[in-house]
């Protein structure tokens, strides 16, 4: 009996697109909007104001005791300017993962909400689409405001410090990418818990608040293979215009992570959705 | 052509069997039933018919395709009630019906006057603007319900659809989907109220332990698997079981429970009668038609299932 199983398979591209598919991404963005519409503001602007309390009292506070120190290229800087585009880089990756890890995990398991919309026309890649550009609205709407703060501090000396918006959401796009895949093979709330597990000690030993020479070679390489340091790195050079040949490098990895992150989301989908 | 064709159809999660091996086919304009105790393996099915649950093996026709590999196309004639009501907390009831018309890639100029036509249908005309939390569990159900009607269905899945709601409601819902049933709709219910079995299907499969265990209308199932009239007889907790050997002689089949004996008859009053002239004198009697119940007992058995 089993050998004689069949089972009809649309090939190639196609058929796979025409089994995870409408192609109406739109209204699961539409979705999205209309609730962040009715949403309590306060609860949008909140996550806008953790980076920005970091800045205020490492970087002033911390940076009374510190003074200036040696920033992109070898020009010294003040300690608020040398972790204020840190912060955002974990901003943008903190946004993004929340958005991809909890987010779904939740709406996926508690609030049922994607069992209501695999009920439609919609597939699973509809939804991933879906929800990974809200993450990024949101990710754009919060680099965009602290850029503004870091702006308004002074704290940025060179107009390629717009660009700072934009590389933000490359980094969220690689974290949100990752994190959805990640959250696939995750079934309770204590393996989430590794999710944060992996984020405070990279958010700590990135370079974020001190410079990476700080440590050992050996372990110099280890973080200098993490997606934070790549992050950190970025967006310091952009505060300040400065550039080298490891702009380039660290640009490379962000769009290797988020096409791999988009390619492993994908080969997900299904066991995340459809279980 | 069948609306669907189900061959073989296996789920397994691990080592449980959640559906093994079933075959069963709905005609269009059918009302189906699945029936089952807890954990038969209705709602899997349910879930492969609607390609939001992926089958171990077997094969599976939903109007002709297979809901795998064309999961948006097959869900776009299907509408879906889920067991438990998964509304979008984060709307209003009646966006609640706007933006699933939207997954269906409907334009709102036919979902605003679809979706007023449905709280009608719903009688949630006066909640609209209401957040889904603050509606009660039947107003609940009954939006999940008229949210499935939004896509025009041929085909509507109802997981439970009555499950937590009082008499009154269910009974509009029955009115509701019979004159759905009229316009041509495929129903397919699960249940495990067997009234509600009894009200709505033409034909139903009894699943146990995920295999179909019996097939046909209610009315023929009784006849095959139970006797016209039931007969049940209480003598009191400790006589009950002593009395069966002397029962026996009055009926089809009997069974006794700790709280009273059934007697399985053609003519429950003449049993009664004859029961009598043994010199029997039953506590309490009781004579009345075989239901959907009893098949379902006598199939799937009486102990809990967990």
């Amino acid at each position: 009996m089993s050998a004689t199983t069949v089972r009809p398979v649309g090939g190639g591209v196609r058929g796979w697109f025409a089994a995870n598919s409408s192609g109406n991404v739109r209204a699961v963005v539409e979705r999205g909007f209309r609730v962040v519409g009715s949403q309590n503001w306060a609860i949008i602007v909140s996550g806008f104001f953790e980076p920005v309390l970091y800045l205020l009292s490492m970087g002033y506070g911390v940076g009374a005791l510190v003074g200036d120190v040696t920033g992109p290229g070898g020009h010294p800087i003040t300690y608020a300017a040398f972790i204020a585009p840190a912060l955002l880089a974990t901003s943008a990756m903190n946004g993004a993962l929340y958005d991809s890890t909890w987010n779904v995990f939740f709406k996926l398991r508690f609030a049922k909400l994607y069992q209501g919309m695999l009920a439609t026309s919609l597939g699973p890649l509809d939804v991933a689409a879906g929800e990974i550009f809200m993450a990024l609205f949101r990710g754009l709407l919060y680099a965009i405001g602290f850029t503004a703060v870091i702006a308004a501090l002074g704290l940025a000396t060179s107009w390629w410090a717009l660009a700072m918006i934009p590389v933000a959401l490359l980094i969220a796009l690689g974290f949100a990418s990752l994190g959805m895949a990640v959250t696939s093979y995750f079934t309770t709330f204590q393996q989430m818990d590794w999710i944060n597990i992996v984020l405070l000690p990279m958010f700590l030993f990135s370079a974020t608040l001190f410079p990476i020479s700080a440590f050992p070679e050996a372990v110099q390489w280890f973080i200098m293979a993490l997606p934070l340091w790549h992050g950190v790195e970025l967006m310091r050079q952009l505060s300040v215009g400065h550039f080298e040949a490891s702009t380039a490098v660290h640009l490379t990895y962000f769009v290797a992570l988020s096409v791999l992150g988009i390619a492993f989301t994908t080969r997900r989908l299904r066991s995340l959705f459809l279980r | 052509m069948p609306v669907i064709e189900a061959h073989a159809l296996t789920k397994t999660y691990g080592e449980l069997n959640a559906v093994d091996g079933i075959d069963f086919e709905v005609a269009p304009g059918e009302s189906f039933g699945l029936l089952g105790p807890n954990g038969a393996g209705k709602s899997t099915a349910m879930r492969m018919i609607g390609g939001t649950s992926l089958r171990t093996s077997g094969t599976l026709l939903v109007n002709g395709l297979d809901p795998e590999t064309h999961g948006p196309e097959v869900r776009a004639s299907l509408g879906v009630v889920p067991q438990t009501d998964n509304l979008d907390p984060e709307l209003k009831a009646r966006d609640n019906l706007l933006m699933y018309g939207r997954y269906f890639g409907l334009p709102y100029s036919y979902l605003r006057p679809k979706a007023d036509e449905l709280l009608e249908f719903a009688q949630l005309t006066d909640k609209a603007a209401e957040k889904v939390d603050n509606l009660s569990g039947g107003m609940k159900r009954r939006l999940t319900i008229a949210r499935s009607l939004i896509n025009d269905p041929s085909v509507l899945l109802l997981d439970e659809p009555t499950t937590g709601l009082d008499p009154q409601a269910r009974h509009i819902l029955w009115d509701r989907l019979f004159r759905l049933k009229e316009t041509g709709v495929t129903l397919i219910v699960t249940t495990h109220f067997m009234d509600e079995a009894e009200q709505l299907c033409d034909r139903l499969v009894v699943m146990d332990h995920g295999r179909i265990v019996a097939e046909g209308s209610p009315a023929s199932l009784i006849r095959q698997y139970s006797t016209r009239e039931v007969l049940e007889l209480r003598f009191g907790s400790e006589r009950n079981a002593a009395l069966v050997d002397r029962l026996r002689g009055f009926a089809t089949r009997i069974e006794a429970l700790p709280d009273r004996v059934l007697l399985y008859a053609e003519d429950g009053e003449e049993s009664l009668a004859a029961v009598r002239r043994d010199g029997l004198e039953p506590v309490t009697s009781l004579v009345r038609r075989s239901s959907l119940e009893d098949v379902f007992l006598r199939l799937t058995g009486r102990s809990l299932v967990e």
